[in-house]
């Protein structure tokens, strides 16, 4: 028995399965079900009362989405994973176990547009309030801490412009202000960046993306980094506290690290209901399995589709920060030096009508609103997934009308610039 | 001995071959953890003796509880210590007394008292603090692995069917210590900041 770590490609590949005890199935088998037997009754009422492990009802896990999370929770370094029905559903999750009406959030104003939405539009109608922050500016993370404060939002790459977020300078300020980090990893993927490694607390995924990589399954998960103290005052309740539903349990008292991940499942998914289906557990699976040779080939694609439109004469600007000069460029040599991602924008010279224009005159890459897939893919942000923002707020999140969006899929790389070659003359 | 991260044989080799476990502190009320752990490692066939001088005259789970350690009348592998860190010493003392002597002293997930695990080292006994015996044997057997915990753990053999009273298998292949890096960290941190 060696107790030696195992690396990334190995838990991509192996972390949570083991051949299934019934049938030796050494694929993890689709446990298509919605619930399961008990043994007896003091085993249906152990199961209920969180005072054994097993499956009790789809909704709250399911064979086949624990393999899922386990290996998630292990590419990440957490203790524990939860998988949902969404990256949206992993969210909403997140901020239920920590947020009470008239509390607030402090986000990072970078971020993907169907979140700016979320957090302004739905969880306001919920009383959660939403302080925005600049995420170029760890200061303004800072003044916006008040006495609700419940937790801070980053992207660890964000949204649409690929930028990368000083992780650690914002972790340093939720540690002073007693809140938990949460940061959405989904454009980098453990495989480029692990937020728990520089102080996340918490970290959320739209498995949709790059994890699950082939654009067929939508799918969310919540890492618990077992790293906060819910205890230490009574800011959290859901943790700390005695939970009727469950005769009087505390939840951190009793799963001690991963009590968060624990408050998503028995409390969250269990009460609001965005449970991820097996199959979809399945194919996110298998995706996981060949993360590492896709992120590298969608980085190295991605480097030379920026390189090539850098010098093009009808592109303005190249915001990727795999550039050498991209003012995120020192970053992304710290927090992500396999590579920048695939996703990230450039602007055109004939603005917003030579947007609309290359995206219809491509012929490889597909305009929808995607990222992380393994075809490439093309979205004109100011018309589509930031079309809600005013044109202030696009300006700020990145999503300026002269801008276009790109997810560099694993195609050869050539094929993709010699359609952006003739799409650009066109 | 670290005893911020231990090694996953560590606390495999404690698991394996302890038979007896007393659980001081062990409560009858079913929503308290220690009610958990003494059902659970009760079911996976596990001797469990309940030390609590509050409930003596009652059962837990049809065993008798005892009013202290000296009052057990036949020896004991293990003493697992559901009380908060400030109760430690005095069930160490008193463990020191036995004879034969235990052969570990394990403390609750939250209880941790250094003193008192090294006057125990000192007379031989293993050391584990700030953990639970039921989420090591849930982790080490994959059990746990139902709730999406991270086991730490890999297999490519088959998995025992797990069913109610069984003993699994703990002998997966281990990668690094029991907890993740970060999580020993914030625990470390705690420790130094209280």
């Amino acid at each position: 028995m060696t107790d030696r770590l195992p690396g990334f490609s190995t838990l991509a590949v192996h972390a949570g399965a083991q051949p299934d005890p019934t049938t030796g199935a050494r694929a993890t088998p689709i446990y298509q079900t919605t619930s399961f037997v008990f043994n007896d009754a003091d085993h249906a009422a152990s199961l209920f009362g969180l005072q054994a492990f097993g499956n009790i009802y789809t909704r709250i896990g399911n064979p086949t989405n624990a393999v899922l999370e386990e290996r998630v929770a292990a590419l990440e370094g957490g203790t524990a994973a939860l998988a949902v029905a969404s990256g949206h559903a992993a969210q909403l999750v997140v901020l239920q176990q920590l947020l009470r009406p008239g509390d607030e959030i402090i986000a990072a104003r970078k971020l993907y547009g169907g979140s700016i939405n979320q957090f302004t539009h739905a969880f306001k109608a919920f009383g959660w309030n939403v302080a925005w922050a600049d995420p170029d500016d760890v200061a303004s993370f800072e003044q916006a801490v008040t006495p609700h404060t419940k937790a801070i939002f980053i992207e660890s790459i964000a949204n649409p412009a690929g930028s990368i977020t000083d992780i650690e300078a914002i972790a340093a300020v939720a540690r002073k202000a007693g809140v938990p980090l949460i940061v959405d990893n989904t454009l980098a993927s453990p495989y480029l960046i692990k937020p728990i490694d520089h102080g996340a607390d918490i970290v959320v995924h739209s498995l949709t993306k790059f994890l699950g990589g082939h654009g067929n399954s939508l799918g969310g998960i919540i890492v618990d980094a077992g790293t906060f103290d819910w205890s230490k005052d009574n800011k959290y309740p859901m943790l700390s506290e005695p939970r009727p539903e469950y005769h009087g349990i505390r939840i951190q008292e009793t799963f001690g690290n991963f009590a968060f991940a624990i408050a998503c499942r028995v409390l969250g998914l269990r009460d609001l209901g965005p449970a991820l289906s097996p199959f979809n557990a399945f194919m996110i699976l298998t995706g996981i399995e060949t993360l590492p040779l896709r992120m590298q080939k969608h980085c190295d694609n991605a480097k030379a589709v920026a390189e090539f439109l850098s010098t093009h004469p009808a592109v303005s600007a190249v915001n990727y920060a795999g550039l050498p000069g991209d003012r995120y460029n020192a970053l992304q040599r710290k927090y992500a030096p396999r590579g920048a991602g695939a996703v990230f924008t450039f602007s055109l010279k004939g603005g917003y009508d030579a947007g609309v224009n290359l995206v219809s005159n491509l012929r490889l890459f597909s305009h929808l609103a995607n990222v992380g897939d393994t075809r490439s893919l093309v979205i004109h942000p100011a018309s589509t997934t930031h079309s809600q923002l005013d044109d202030a707020a696009k300006v700020k999140s990145g999503a300026a009308p002269e801008v276009v969006r790109l997810s560099i899929g694993i195609e050869d790389k050539e094929d993709l610039i010699a359609d952006l070659d003739q799409a650009l003359r066109a | 001995m670290n005893h911020d991260a231990y090694d996953d044989n560590y606390i495999r080799s404690i698991l394996n071959n302890v038979k007896s476990i007393a659980m001081v502190g062990a409560s009858p009320v079913n929503v308290r953890p220690s009610y958990f752990a003494f059902k659970y490692l009760a079911q996976r066939g596990y001797d469990m003796i309940p030390v609590n001088p509050g409930h003596v005259g009652k059962a837990l789970m049809g065993k008798p509880f005892v009013a202290s350690l000296a009052d057990i009348d036949r020896p004991i592998d293990m003493i697992d210590i559901f009380r908060n860190s400030s109760h430690i010493m005095p069930v160490v003392e008193e463990a020191l007394k036995l004879s034969p002597l235990p052969k570990v002293i394990w403390m609750q997930l939250g209880a941790r008292d250094d003193a008192a695990a090294e006057k125990a080292e000192a007379a031989g006994l293993k050391v584990v603090m700030n953990r639970c015996p039921k989420i090591e044997y849930g982790r080490l057997s994959s059990e746990i692995s139902w709730m999406g915990v991270n086991s730490r753990t890999l297999s490519s053999k088959r998995a025992p069917i797990p069913t109610q009273g069984m003993r699994l298998s703990l002998n997966r292949t281990s990668f690094g210590g029991g907890q993740t890096a970060a999580s020993d960290r914030a625990a470390k941190n705690k420790t130094e900041t209280t």
